[in-house]
């Protein structure tokens, strides 16, 4: 070749190169294996599970009712409900039926409202029914965000110690109930 | 009867697709030289064959003919005849039989016109075609037969999603099935390259439109699946990361980079392992694209595709398949002998760039949409969206544009860049200038500050190529990829517009009530109910004025289905020049007041305008091509019957 050579040119690749296509590939259909070999477990774990609640005293939601603290769920007894809610969520609006059936078979349920007004709170509370014990006002979502809450509604199942044994996230379904029940029954 | 006769084309395709791939495997041994014969014409009769299975199952949907299990299960007497039509693959069974039909015709058309390349790359590229063809075949006869009857027969059927009763999702498989099954092709003539090692320009040209077809049909699918999730999703967003839209985006990244590779090989017969292994690629991530989707690992928004059994079965076609072939690619790329040498400053040089670029793009995205699955696989779960792709992606997104401005101008095999230094000075000031004016305005991001800043010298630099061109005379190609550049640079300005630039108002209003939204005054007259055949809606009457111009009457609406019960909104836009008015209507907020969302957006639409541009930059390439192939095709046979007629 007499004409000047490019300096660089199109190098030959190492031999070991060549597999790493096939390398990766086969890391891809590992990761899938695993993926379609576990349950398909769709629901968000809470890091919180385990975990005592924090400390907190609630005011009441509205007047003439009983405010809300950790000191409430520490009794000893039967495991409660934590339910997070406010009057201007529509899916809370949805899963009161849920939550009045519960009530109705005896589990304890406790409420916080969060961001709300105490007129709007018993106007909600008029129209879809009363299942809570307390209801505590959190105006700066401070202890929902504390007990790793991220929205409304959501459910924690709350031991006779005070420790938070499930985190149910979004509206209570009528299919959710047994599930719901059951946690409480292993919460015991 | 019909049914019967479609199952029996379709277990004949299947038995051909067979024979192609034995004797065309035989063919390549010394001793099968006489089986070499039959494979072309074998693979012509397994396209038609497949085909009339195909018409068959198109007749049974139109027909309506309740015996069949899957038209009872996707049809319905009362539906209007165009969804019965697309009903045909708007299904899992059906779509499967498409996307075979489309490849066993494709199949059929290259071995009746390709010519150019030596019979025993043919050979192997007919049998890859083959083997890759019998896995659909066989996951089409043995676990989704779309002919099976059922009974008793059923009075009625059971309807289409109506999320599917829309005529551009009507179209929207088929235009990915094209995509993927031009990618097929090339893959096949990548594993007949690899089997009998000759890369070269032949077999880049023999590819080349393939390629480019796919490629055509990859971007008009993603720029219409970005328009369809922004006006149906009511979010105001036009990509959300979403696994899906990755899954289709990694295929043209790759087609993208195999496109310019193909070009090189053509050209300078240089990068021949690097296109073989793209080629491989390219196909590989449709298939694991279609894996994703239809196995429902990852979960999104085509949740309604999804089925495990059928995910797992695909995996195993994908394990064989790309397995195989990356095995071989292993094996041969080695021996594949080395191609031509270029300087780092060339045409070949800037194309490499790009193609690194891509890849790397490729395996951000990747890595992204499978990341879930890894920590998932580690117990933790997290979900990967736009904070990473965003900022990650461009770090090679924005050298890969700069390259492609320059790239063009540069010269193959060495160049220098101080002989296109005083071009792209002119496109580099603009690109400083606007830079220079953004700087004034506060509060855009920096990644739209760097698109809207680029988007303008991109667009005047991919002119650049044709400077000094007699433009009458300027190949389709050239003016083709200079189609293409600009569209990336104007979809660019769309996309940074739209971030940079876009004014959102969320309100709660009373009837009666006027909203402004940048220049837009938007009077909130009422709100109304309105039924559909399928569903009722809260319709929103608007009355918008840009900049006191004339009314435009908008309805916005809250649909709500009832089988299965599901809420959607109807987004209302009105398409100005200059960007989008994009209204939606919300909840009632309960005190007569309704929850509005207006965005205006600023020249968003360049984002589509520009993916149209892309694909026809695409097409006038392929039409260019194909046009010359034709071309040499045609003087060859006028040289031949000169010959034959000298010789007599």
């Amino acid at each position: 070749m007499s004409d000047p050579a490019p300096e660089a040119a199109e190098v030959k690749p190492r031999r070991w190169t060549l597999w790493l296509p096939l390398a990766l590939f086969a890391g891809f259909v590992a990761l899938v294996l695993i993926g379609l070999m576990r349950p398909a477990d769709r629901e968000v774990a809470s890091a919180m599970i385990g975990k005592p609640l924090p400390e907190f005293a609630l005011r009441p939601a509205f007047p003439g009712r009983p405010g809300l603290s950790r000191a409430d769920f520490v009794t000893g007894g039967k495991p409660r409900l934590l339910n997070i809610f406010a009057s201007w969520c529509i899916p809370c609006a949805v899963e009161a039926p849920q939550l009045a059936q519960l009530a109705k078979q005896g589990v304890q349920i406790d409420g916080i409202a969060i961001r709300d007004r105490s007129e709007d709170v018993s106007a909600f509370l008029a129209r879809n029914g009363n299942p809570f014990v307390r209801i505590g006002a959190d105006d700066v979502s401070a202890v929902q965000l504390a007990i790793g809450s991220s929205g409304v509604p959501e459910t924690f199942v709350i031991d006779g110690k005070g420790v938070i044994r499930y985190q149910h996230i979004g509206d209570i379904r009528a299919g959710d109930v047994p599930t719901i029940l059951r946690k409480l029954a292993e919460a015991q | 009867m019909i049914a019967e006769l479609g199952l029996v084309a379709l277990w004949l395709a299947g038995a051909l697709a067979g024979l192609q791939l034995i004797a065309g495997s035989l063919g390549l041994t010394a001793r099968g030289g006489t089986l070499a014969g039959v494979v072309r014409p074998v693979a012509v009769v397994q396209g038609l064959l497949c085909c009339l299975s195909f018409v068959a199952l198109i007749v049974l949907f139109c027909e309506t003919d309740l015996s069949v299990k899957l038209v009872a299960m996707n049809s319905h007497s009362a539906k209007p005849f165009i969804y019965k039509f697309a009903g045909t693959w708007g299904n899992h069974e059906g779509s499967m039989l498409l996307w075979v039909t489309v490849m066993s015709l494709a199949g059929g058309f290259v071995a009746l016109v390709e010519r150019r390349l030596p019979e025993r790359t043919m050979l192997a590229t007919l049998a890859g075609q083959a083997f890759v063809s019998l896995g659909f075949y066989a996951f089409l006869l043995f676990s989704s037969n779309p002919f099976e009857r059922s009974s008793p027969v059923p009075d009625e059927g059971q309807g289409l999603n109506p999320l599917l009763q829309d005529i551009g999702l009507a179209f929207h498989p088929p235009t990915l099935y094209f995509g993927y099954v031009g990618l097929s092709i090339a893959f096949s003539f990548a594993i007949g390259a690899l089997v009998t090692r000759e890369v070269g320009p032949a077999f880049a040209r023999a590819m080349r439109p393939w390629v480019l077809g796919a490629w055509i049909f990859l971007t008009l699918g993603i720029t219409a699946g970005s328009y369809w999730a922004y006006y149906e999703l009511g979010w105001g967003g036009w990509w959300f990361w979403d696994p899906v839209e990755n899954a289709s985006l990694m295929p043209w990244l790759a087609a993208t980079a195999l496109l310019h590779s193909v070009s090189v090989l053509a050209a300078r017969n240089a990068l021949r392992a690097w296109t073989v292994m793209l080629g491989v690629v390219a196909f590989s991530m449709s298939m694991i694209g279609t894996f994703l989707v239809r196995s429902g690992i990852l979960t999104s928004v085509h949740a309604f595709a999804v089925d495990p059994e059928r995910g797992s079965f695909i995996l195993v076609l994908l394990a064989i398949n790309i397995g195989g072939a990356l095995t071989l690619f292993g094996l041969r790329a080695a021996s594949v002998s080395e191609g031509e040498r270029f300087a780092p400053v060339s045409r070949e040089g800037a194309l490499v760039f790009n193609n690194v670029a891509l890849s790397a793009i490729l395996g951000i995205v990747l890595f992204g949409t499978l990341y879930p699955l890894l920590a998932e696989a580690m117990g933790a779960k997290v979900s990967v969206g736009p904070p990473y792709f965003n900022p990650v992606g461009a770090i090679f997104a924005v050298p890969m544009l700069l390259v492609m401005a320059v790239g063009p101008l540069l010269r193959w095999r060495r160049d220098a860049f101080a002989r296109v230094r005083a071009i792209v000075v002119v496109p580099a000031l603009l690109v400083l200038l606007v830079a220079a004016l953004l700087a004034f305005r506060s509060g855009i991001g920096a990644l739209p500050f760097i698109g809207l800043s680029l988007a303008g010298g991109l667009a005047l630099a991919s002119l650049l190529p044709l400077r000094g061109r007699n433009l009458r005379r300027t190949p389709l190609p050239v003016w083709g990829m200079v189609t293409a550049h600009l569209g990336i640079a104007v979809a660019l300005f769309g996309m940074a517009s739209d971030s940079a630039f876009s004014i959102e108002k969320l309100v709660a209003a009373r009837p009666g009530e006027t909203v402004s939204v940048g220049p837009w005054r938007i009077v909130f007259d009422r709100i109304e109910p309105v039924a559909g055949p399928n569903w009722t809606a809260l319709e929103a009457r608007m009355k918008a004025r840009y900049d006191g111009g004339a009314a435009v009457e908008i309805h916005p609406q809250a649909r709500y289905f009832w089988t299965p019960p599901q809420q959607t909104s109807e987004s209302a836009l009105v398409t100005r020049w200059n960007g989008q008015l994009y209204a939606v209507v919300g909840e009632d907020a309960g005190d007569g007041r309704w929850q509005l969302r207006l965005w205006w957006k600023p020249f968003v639409t360049m984002i589509w305008f520009g993916g149209i541009m892309i694909a026809l930059g695409g097409l006038l390439a392929m039409i260019g091509r194909v046009a010359s192939d034709l071309r040499r095709i045609v003087a060859r046979g006028k040289i031949a019957y000169r010959r034959g007629r000298q010789g007599r």
